[in-house]
C-alpha cells in the first residue's frame, strides 16, 4: 500500500536520460520524478547539466537516450512548441523577448486574439491586464519590451509562460538578474503558482532561494544525479557538499584592509552621467571597495562612465599620478583602469573567437611586431595568465563559447590581468557562475588587492560585499548615499541605506 | 547457460571498437565542417577533370583565373568588411568608377598616373563609405547600397556614357596583359593582393580587431579596440580593391564603359564570400574560404560551358548552392550549441 502511494503517477518523469554535446557528456542516465503541484529544484555547479535537463523538458534539446513520461504516458518533443502543447513552458536563462514589441504583444506572442488574421488590440490589452493582475505584476502592457530593465523583462517572461496556460513551468535561473525585492516578489509568485496546482521546475544557484521555495531538491554533478530528497532534509551546507563532492570550509578569504597611508590609485570627483547624479570617492591601493545598491541605483552606470564606456556629463576621474582619465575605454585601459563588465555575453567576450584571442585582445600591441601578432609569444603569455586565473581548460584554441560560465568569467579576468592594470572594476563578477568558480573569483579579487591593485566591486549579492569589501559605498537613485567602513559594514546598514528615502538616510 | 568469459570480452571490445569508430567519424565530420566548401569544390574539380578533357588544361585554368581576377580581388577585401561586421554593396559601382577613371586619364596621361588615379578614387569611395557607416551610424547595407547608386552615377559622368577605348594606348594594357613565368600579371596581381589581405586578416593585430569588431562590437570597444577605425579601414581596403579590379579589367580589355554600377559583380562577390563560409553576421570567416568560394562559382560556369549544358541553368545552380551553403552553415552552428 505504502509502496503504491509512493508510485503515484508523477506529472513529469525522466528515466535514465542522457545527452552529449560532441565529446561532452552533459547528462548521464539521470532519472527524475516531479510530482504534480510541487516546486522541484535542480541545483549543481555550472556545467552540471541542470540547464540541459530543463531544455530537454522544454523541447529545446532532444535527449540521446532515456525516456520521458508525462502523467505516466511516454512523450517526446521535437520542438518547444510540442512541449508547450503538452503543457510545459520554459523561462530561459537568457531573456528571449522581442525587444521591438510591446510587453503585451510579447506575452501573447503567437497567441494573439485574432479576427480574420488581424490582431484584436483592445482584446489583447484586456487579456494582458487580467493576466498581470492575477500574477500581481505592476507592469504597463504598452511599453516596448526592449526598454525595460532586465528584472522587468523577467516578469514579462513569466507572464508569457502563464499566458500559455501551461501547468509545468521550467524556470532557469529566474532571479539571477533580479534585485532583492524583485526576487522576493518572484518567490511569492512561485509559491502562488504552486498553490494553484502548477508544477515548477526551478533551476537556481541561490541555495537559500531553493531551500525557501522547493518541496524537493535534486543535486546534479558532472551530468550525473547525486541525490533527490525533500528540501526540509537539506541545508545550504549539505547542498554545497553534494554539489562540490567535497565540504566547503570557508566561502571568503580573510580580509586584510590596506593601511590609511596606502596611496590613492583613483579619485572620482562629482561625476555626472546618465543615471549617475554626481559621485565622488577615492580608491586606495590594496583596497576592495564595495559598491552596493539596488538594481537600477546607478552602479553599472557609474562604472561605465568611469572608464568612458558611456558619456560623462561633468566631473572628472584622477589617477595616482594626478593625470585625468580620458573618457574612452581604450585610454582608460592604457592608463591602467580596466573593467569586467556586468554582462559577459553582451559586453565581455567575443563568442566566435578562441580563448587565446579573447584573452590577448587588449594586449595585442605588446604581443606583436610590426603589426604582426607573434603567435607563440601570445600563446605562452596567455597560458601563463590563464593558469594564474585557474581556468580549467586545455582547449585554448576552442571558441570561448564552449566554456562554462565560470571559466568564461575567468577568461575576462585573464584579459584584464594581462594588461597589468592598477585599478580593476568588477561588475557582478560572479553572476551566473557556479559555486566552485565563485570561490576562485573571490580568492582572485583578494589576491589582486594584495598585489596592490585597487578593486571596485559591484555586486547585488550582499554576502559578497560583506565578505570581501574593506569599505562599502551604497548607491541610490544615481547618488552615493552612504559610506560604511570596518564594523559599520553590515547587512542591515547596507539595506537601510539602499532602501531609505533621502531624508531618512544617514548621510555619508 | 554459461557465458564464456571470452565471448563477453569479445562483445566488450566490439563495443569499444564501435565507440572508437564513432569518435573517429565525428572527428572527420568536424573537419568536413571546418573545411566547409573546400570538399564540394574539390569534388567539383575532380568531376570536371574526369568528364571534360579540356577542363584540366593549363590554358583553361589560367583563363578562369584571368576572368576571375577582378572578382577575386574584390571578394578578398570584401571578406574583411564582412568579418568586421559590415557589408559593402557599392563594390560593383566602385569597380566601374575605377575602370573608367583610369581609362579616361589613360587617353591623355601616362599609364602609371592614370592607374594611380583609378585606384585612388576607390580609396576615397571606401573612406567615404566607412565614414558614413561609422560617424553617421548608418547600417552598412543601406549606406553602401546608396553609395552604389551615387558612385555608379559618377562613373557614367566620368565616361560621359561612352565606351572609352584604349587600343592605341598599349602601355596601359601592360598592367594586366604582361606575362611573368608564363602567367598573366592580372592573375599575379589578384593572387598577390589576395595573399596580402589573407595574411592581414589572419596574422596581424588589425585582423584580430576585425574579428573582434564583427564578433561583438560592444565587447571589443570595452577591450580597447578602436572599432570605428577598424571598420573604416575595411571599407577603405574594399573600395581600393574594387577600383584596382576595375583598372585591371580595363587594362585587360583596353576599354571601359559605364552604365551605372555592376550589380551582377556585387552579387557575385557577396555570394562568393558567403558560399566560402564566412559568416554574414561577422566575426567568423577567412580569405582562403572566399578564394574557394569565388573559384567554386567560377567552376560552375566553366563546367556549363565545357559540358555544353544549357547556361540558363547556371545562375539557378549558383543560387541553389548559395542556399545550401548557408543552410549547412547555420545547421552546423545549431549542432555546436
Amino acid at each position: 500500500m505504502v509502496q503504491e502511494q509512493r508510485r503515484e503517477v508523477a506529472r513529469v518523469e525522466l528515466i535514465e536520460v542522457s545527452k552529449r554535446f560532441g565529446a561532452v557528456h552533459a547528462l548521464t542516465d539521470v532519472s527524475l520524478r516531479v510530482a504534480r503541484g510541487s516546486v522541484h529544484a535542480l541545483v549543481g555547479e555550472n556545467g552540471a547539466g541542470k540547464s540541459t535537463l530543463g531544455k530537454i523538458l522544454a523541447g529545446v534539446v532532444a535527449p540521446d537516450g532515456g525516456r520521458m513520461l508525462l502523467d505516466g504516458a511516454p512523450a517526446s518533443f521535437r520542438s518547444p512548441r510540442e512541449a508547450l502543447e503538452a503543457g510545459i513552458a520554459a523561462i530561459a536563462q537568457e531573456l528571449s523577448l522581442v525587444p521591438q514589441l510591446t510587453v503585451a504583444e510579447n506575452v501573447f506572442l503567437a497567441r494573439e486574439p485574432r479576427a480574420a488574421g488581424f490582431v484584436r488590440r483592445r482584446r489583447l490589452r484586456q487579456q494582458f491586464e487580467r493576466l498581470a493582475e492575477t500574477a500581481g505584476f505592476d507592469i504597463p502592457g504598452d511599453v516596448v519590451a526592449g526598454r525595460l530593465r532586465p528584472a522587468e523583462q523577467q516578469k514579462v517572461e513569466i507572464l508569457r509562460a502563464l499566458a500559455s496556460s501551461a501547468d509545468v513551468i521550467v524556470m532557469d535561473e529566474p532571479s539571477a538578474a533580479l534585485s532583492r525585492p524583485d526576487a522576493e516578489h518572484l518567490h511569492e509568485i512561485i509559491r502562488r503558482l504552486a498553490r494553484a496546482g502548477k508544477t515548477i521546475l526551478l533551476i537556481s544557484h541561490f541555495l537559500r532561494e531553493v531551500l525557501d521555495l522547493a518541496d524537493t531538491v535534486t543535486v546534479l554533478r558532472d551530468g550525473r544525479l547525486i541525490r533527490t530528497s525533500p528540501a526540509r532534509n537539506e541545508s545550504e551546507a549539505s547542498l554545497i557538499d553534494a554539489m562540490l563532492g567535497r565540504p566547503l570550509t570557508a566561502m571568503f578569504p580573510p580580509k586584510r584592509a590596506p593601511g590609511a597611508d596606502a596611496p590613492l590609485v583613483l579619485s572620482v570627483r562629482d561625476l555626472r552621467a546618465p543615471g549617475v547624479a554626481g559621485a565622488s570617492f577615492d580608491l586606495r591601493a590594496g583596497e576592495i571597495l564595495g559598491l552596493a545598491g539596488l538594481v537600477g541605483a546607478g552602479r553599472t552606470e557609474l562604472a561605465r562612465a568611469l572608464v568612458g564606456a558611456s558619456r560623462r556629463e561633468s566631473g572628472w576621474v584622477e589617477l595616482a599620478d594626478g593625470a585625468r582619465l580620458p573618457a574612452n575605454p581604450r585610454a582608460s585601459l592604457r592608463a591602467g583602469v580596466a573593467m569586467i563588465p556586468e554582462s559577459r555575453t553582451a559586453d565581455g567576450l567575443i563568442f566566435s573567437r578562441s580563448v587565446v584571442e579573447n584573452v590577448s585582445l587588449s594586449s595585442l600591441d605588446r604581443l606583436a611586431r610590426l603589426g604582426v601578432v607573434r603567435r607563440r609569444r601570445e600563446k605562452e603569455a596567455t597560458r601563463a595568465i590563464l593558469d594564474r586565473c585557474d581556468v580549467r581548460t586545455r582547449a585554448y584554441s576552442a571558441p570561448v563559447r564552449s566554456l562554462s560560465g565560470g571559466n568564461q568569467q575567468k577568461v575576462l579576468f585573464a584579459r584584464v590581468l594581462m594588461g597589468n592594470p592598477s585599478v580593476v572594476i568588477a561588475d557582478e563578477p560572479t553572476r551566473g557562475v557556479d559555486v566552485g568558480a565563485k570561490l576562485a573569483i573571490y580568492e582572485f579579487l583578494v589576491s589582486l588587492a594584495e598585489h596592490g591593485l585597487g578593486v571596485l566591486l559591484i555586486s547585488s549579492e550582499l554576502e559578497e560585499i560583506l565578505g570581501l569589501a574593506h569599505r562599502v559605498l551604497v548607491m541610490r537613485r544615481g547618488e552615493i548615499v552612504s559610506e560604511l567602513r570596518g564594523d559599520e559594514i553590515s547587512d542591515a546598514a547596507i539595506l537601510t541605506a539602499a532602501f531609505a528615502e533621502p531624508a531618512a538616510a544617514g548621510a555619508a | 547457460m554459461t557465458t564464456p568469459a571470452g565471448a563477453n570480452e569479445a562483445v566488450l571490445s566490439q563495443a569499444a571498437r564501435l565507440r572508437r569508430a564513432w569518435a573517429g567519424n565525428t572527428a572527420v565530420w568536424a573537419r568536413l565542417q571546418n573545411g566547409g566548401i573546400l570538399f564540394p569544390f574539390l569534388a567539383l574539380f575532380l568531376t570536371l577533370s574526369l568528364t571534360s578533357s579540356s577542363f584540366a588544361t593549363k590554358t583553361n585554368l589560367l583563363n578562369i583565373l584571368d576572368q576571375q581576377s577582378a572578382t577575386l580581388l574584390i571578394a578578398a577585401a570584401g571578406t574583411l568588411v564582412v568579418v568586421a561586421g559590415g557589408i559593402d554593396l557599392s563594390v560593383g559601382a566602385t569597380y566601374t568608377l575605377g575602370g573608367v577613371t583610369a581609362a579616361h586619364f589613360a587617353q591623355t596621361e601616362n599609364p602609371a598616373l592614370s592607374i594611380f588615379l583609378g585606384i585612388g578614387i576607390g580609396l576615397l569611395v571606401g573612406a567615404a563609405n566607412g565614414l558614413v557607416v561609422t560617424a553617421l551610424r548608418i547600417n552598412s547595407l543601406i549606406a553602401t547600397l546608396a553609395s552604389f547608386f551615387v558612385v555608379g552615377g559618377l562613373a557614367s559622368l566620368v565616361s560621359g556614357g561612352n565606351l572609352i577605348t584604349l587600343f592605341d594606348r598599349p602601355g596601359f594594357g601592360k598592367l594586366a596583359q604582361s606575362e611573368f613565368l608564363t602567367v598573366r600579371t592580372s592573375i599575379w596581381l589578384a593572387l598577390g593582393v589576395t595573399a596580402v589581405l589573407a595574411a592581414c586578416l589572419a596574422w596581424t593585430t588589425a585582423g584580430r580587431y576585425m574579428y573582434a569588431a564583427g564578433g561583438n562590437a560592444d565587447a571589443a570597444r570595452l577591450a580597447g579596440v578602436r572599432v570605428d577605425a577598424v571598420r573604416v579601414l575595411t571599407f577603405v581596403l574594399s573600395g581600393t580593391a574594387a577600383s584596382l579590379a576595375g583598372v585591371v579589367d580595363a587594362s585587360r580589355v583596353l576599354s571601359a564603359q559605364s552604365t551605372g554600377g555592376d550589380v551582377n559583380l556585387t552579387f557575385t562577390v557577396v555570394a562568393a564570400i558567403v558560399v566560402g563560409g564566412t559568416s554574414i553576421a561577422g566575426g567568423e570567416g577567412a580569405v582562403w574560404r572566399t578564394v574557394v568560394g569565388v573559384l567554386f562559382i567560377a567552376l560552375i560556369g566553366n563546367g556549363y560551358l565545357l559540358l555544353q549544358f544549357n547556361s540558363i541553368y547556371e545562375s539557378i545552380t549558383t543560387g541553389v548552392i548559395l542556399i545550401l551553403a548557408v543552410a549547412l552553415d547555420s545547421w552546423s552552428r545549431v549542432r555546436r550549441r
